[in-house]
């Protein structure tokens, strides 16, 4: 199935693209998609325990569950204001 | 043509615009808090700075931090509209408006929203020093002196 993945300052500046389109098994979880992510970008690895995941365009967990067509994005500390 | 209560824009950001948006007849006081472009970050000089937002996100992101502001406080409307791309030194990257019947609620609330938007408002600023490098900010929150 095909995922829209979205990536934001660092990570964008790190992947060299604002948007992907990846291929993942069925039942791939967030969590599980951003391991590839890593993997692909190793850049990508020390944010891991500080980025927030948004599926969907909505706030989530790494537990959820994706689905052809979703848009996932990992989103680094924020620095608004 | 009614102005968006939550927005991220490329366009300069009008306060009044914001204040006429959320006053009503019953509201005592409309604060307004202005996040502007400070020429320095600890002293290091700053040349300019660039936002970048995902806008599909942010926005229902300051709906409900305005949300949770409302079910805090006794206040009314609420709006936040954020800046994106280059800004220059003294532009206005952001800007809370809180109407309330009472000030007390409205500036309560009006630093709360502040806080949450540091914390969770998917929404970055790149900083370019004077002297040439350039930097994404993480974790705003953490920043000495932050929040002003």
């Amino acid at each position: 199935m095909h995922i829209t993945v979205r990536f934001f300052a660092i990570h964008r500046d790190i992947v060299g693209q604002p948007e992907i389109t990846v291929n993942v098994p069925e039942g791939t979880t967030m969590g599980q998609l951003w391991q590839r992510l890593s993997d692909e970008y190793p850049a990508l690895q020390p944010a891991t325990r500080s980025i927030m995941y948004a599926h969907n365009q909505s706030y989530a967990d790494p537990s959820d569950v994706l689905h052809d067509g979703d848009e996932a994005a990992f989103i680094p500390p924020v620095s608004g204001g | 043509v009614a102005i968006e209560l939550f927005a991220i824009t490329e366009q300069p950001l009008d306060g009044g615009a914001l204040q006429q948006a959320v006053q009503t007849p019953g509201d005592g006081a409309v604060v307004l808090f202005t996040g502007v472009v400070r020429d320095n970050f600890d002293g290091r000089s700053t040349d300019h700075l660039v936002y970048e937002a995902y806008a599909e996100l942010a926005v229902p992101v300051l709906r409900q931090i305005a949300g949770e502001a409302q079910g805090r406080w006794e206040i009314g409307n609420v709006a936040v509209h954020h800046r994106v791309g280059r800004l220059e030194i003294g532009e206005t990257a952001v800007i809370v408006a809180v109407a309330a019947p009472h000030r007390h609620a409205a500036f309560e609330a009006a630093e709360f929203i502040m806080d949450r938007i540091k914390e969770v408002a998917p929404i970055w600023k790149r900083e370019q020093w004077a002297d040439g490098e350039a930097e994404w900010i993480g974790d705003e929150k953490m920043r000495r002196g932050a929040g002003d």
